[in-house]
């Protein structure tokens, strides 16, 4: 019985496709938004964590000021650090294992012809300890080249893809604003960052470098730091906050002026971020898939009106109320179940999309595609309800003349 | 006889609305049908004949007075009860057909036989069953679209049929048809009724088709006026 009534549903729904589709259509629309969202939001967590694994759990970045987000975020009013700091933590701190200065600006690199807008980092040869990115060819800055400030550079993957094609870029001299370098190595692709920025888009200079011939300061904006195998992180912020505060002689009771982070913690507050995001766009969603629920009970109201006469035959043959709302609530239920498998398979192609789009993981999720589905069929209950009980309390007699 | 009459009438009454606005549709009508028989009703209109069918169909109930349906009495059933009373002992004939459109005629034979729970096969056969019944087995496939007024008024018998009911209610049966399709379905009711023993009660406005019958009510103001056999009876 519950076969025949599941045909007959199909039936009455195929008997009107375009009708039916446009019916279903806010709800394909509301699931395959929810699925979209939370796919690329699974999707981009599972970055984040992979970027963490792969940075190591061990890097800390300390930036003036506080709540700053991450780093690239220098700037403003607060009071940066010198080298001097980045030397003292590494001496006084047992539990760092070395720490890097960083300065960043956005600069045109030109080769022969060719203009690539690019981050340049000034840094010095501990960046690439602390972050453990190796030199894939050429070499890195030799402790000469980084005490005079000489113009070299090592290039991002993408920078000497840009700038020299198939080429081999070691010895040759490139453009960086005003100054000119020699290009001395080529580090390894390292691929997107949790922030979603290619960290392959760089080019490192040797950090006086960059303090005399660009920022025009020796200030520190940002201090990468690892810590030291064997001692936990927790250890070594309080360490580093502990000197970091008597340095810049701040007072017991005051807040500190710099803030300490370590991958850990930026990771969650991205996950966060996500959650919150992905929280809200859902909202959206479920807000759309109630305006497609309506646009089926609308629907279903008037079908309900255009077949009084076969709802009155059926009952005249012997079809009892719970039978007649029976057969109009499954025709909802299918009709917006159809529509949640269009929406889930409409999702997981725009989430396809999207992560190729964002540089994140496609990664489906069987649990929120249940879900999703289960819930769009939900709607076929609640608001397949009301038509289907109107029909079911149709007098016979009533419906037979109509 | 020990056999109640499948239909019987106790001073029915049914009144629609209240006050000034009464109207008493049947006014305390008793009358029974045994089975076997082939009663024709007529009367004017508003005379009460449609919802005396209704009554007897299940479709309606009495406001006073008894209807007792194989000694069942259906006033006290619940709205669930009279549809099972429907499904297992009641077929019914329209004037407009009230076949489903776009639904073939075998299932639209099929419908009745869906609700009293028959499995696919069982249910195919009955169906071709009954349209073989009624001379339409090689139909079985057309829509009711495709068929004439008369083709279609005997997909309808077959379904009225393919349950094997006890009583066949026919409201106007041909009262869209012309005199030669009428005369074929008032033939078919009449074998039906004379071969298989099928109780028919049927509602009529044309002399010509009550005189297949074989007992004639006469109703006028929701009361039975006359209740005789008629000329082709015995």
């Amino acid at each position: 019985m519950l076969w025949e009534t599941f045909k007959l549903a199909l039936q009455a729904i195929l008997r009107n496709p375009t009708r039916s589709f446009l019916t279903v259509l806010g709800v394909v629309i509301g699931v395959a938004a929810v699925i979209a969202m939370v796919t690329i939001g699974k999707g981009s967590t599972a970055q984040v964590t992979a970027d963490v694994e792969r940075m190591g759990a061990n890097l800390m970045i300390l930036s003036p000021g506080q709540m700053r987000f991450g780093p690239g975020s220098g700037g403003g009013s607060e009071r940066a650090f010198d080298l001097g700091d980045v030397d003292r933590i590494i001496d006084q701190v047992a539990s760092v294992e070395t720490a890097a200065p960083s300065g960043n600006a956005s600069l045109v690199a030109v080769f022969g012809n060719t203009n690539y807008q690019t981050r340049v980092t000034g840094t010095d040869s501990r960046y690439l300890l602390a972050t453990d990115w190796p030199v894939a060819t050429g070499r890195g800055f030799a402790t000469a080249e980084e005490s005079a400030g000489k113009p070299v550079c090592l290039l991002g993957e993408t920078v000497r893809d840009e700038l020299f094609g198939q080429a081999d870029p070691i010895g040759e001299r490139i453009r960086l604003g005003a100054m000119s370098c020699q290009v001395i190595g080529v580090l390894g692709a390292k691929g997107a960052s949790s922030f979603g920025t290619d960290q392959d888009d760089v080019v490192l200079i040797p950090f006086k470098t960059f303090g005399r011939r660009i920022a025009g300061s020796m200030d520190v904006g940002t201090i990468y730091i690892s810590v030291r195998d064997g001692y936990s992180v927790d250890r070594a912020t309080n360490d580093i906050t502990a000197l970091m505060r008597e340095l810049r002689r701040i007072g017991p009771g005051e807040e500190d002026d710099f803030s300490l982070r370590n991958m850990e913690q930026v990771a969650s507050m991205l996950n966060s971020v996500n959650t919150v995001l992905t929280g809200l766009l859902s909202a959206v969603a479920a807000v759309s898939l109630l305006v497609g629920g309506i646009g089926i009970m609308n629907i279903m109201l008037v079908s309900v009106t255009e077949r009084t006469r076969e709802i009155g035959i059926r009952m005249a043959v012997g079809a009892q109320a719970g039978q007649v709302l029976l057969q109009f609530l499954v025709e909802a239920i299918v009709l917006s179940a159809l529509g949640g498998v269009l929406g889930v398979a409409l999702g997981l192609g725009l989430a396809a999309v999207g992560a190729q789009l964002l540089n994140v993981p496609f990664t489906p999720d069987p649990g929120t595609i249940a879900l999703a589905f289960a819930f769009s069929a939900m709607v076929g209950v609640v608001f397949g309800y009301f038509p289907a009980r109107r029909a079911a309390r149709l007098d016979p007699i009533e419906a037979l003349r109509h | 006889m020990a056999t109640p009459p499948i239909i019987e009438f106790r001073d029915v009454a049914r009144v629609y609305g209240t006050g000034a606005a009464e109207v008493r549709a049947l006014d305390g009508v008793s009358l029974s049908v045994e089975p076997g028989e082939f009663v024709a009703v007529m009367g004017p209109s508003g005379s009460g004949k449609s919802t005396a069918m209704n009554v007897m169909g299940c479709l309606d109930r009495p406001t006073s007075g008894h209807y007792l349906f194989n000694g069942i009495e259906v006033g006290a059933l619940t709205q669930d009860q009279r549809a099972l009373l429907r499904r297992h002992y009641l077929g019914f004939i329209f004037q407009g057909y009230n076949l489903l459109a776009r639904t073939t005629a075998l299932q639209n034979v099929e419908l009745p036989l869906i609700y009293k729970g028959l499995g696919r096969a069982e249910r195919e056969a009955a169906a071709l069953a009954a349209l073989d019944k009624v001379g339409l087995a090689h139909r079985a496939h057309h829509d009711p679209s495709e068929l004439s007024g008369g083709q279609q008024q005997r997909v309808a018998i077959a379904r009225a049929l393919a349950t094997g009911p006890q009583v066949v209610l026919a409201d106007e049966p041909t009262g869209n048809l012309d005199t030669k399709r009428s005369v074929e379905i008032m033939d078919l009711l009449q074998a039906l009724n004379r071969d298989d023993g099928l109780t028919i009660v049927m509602v009529t406005h044309e002399e010509d088709m009550a005189a297949y019958a074989r007992r004639l009510i006469w109703m006028v103001d929701g009361n039975v006026q006359s209740d005789r056999p008629t000329k082709g009876a015995g």
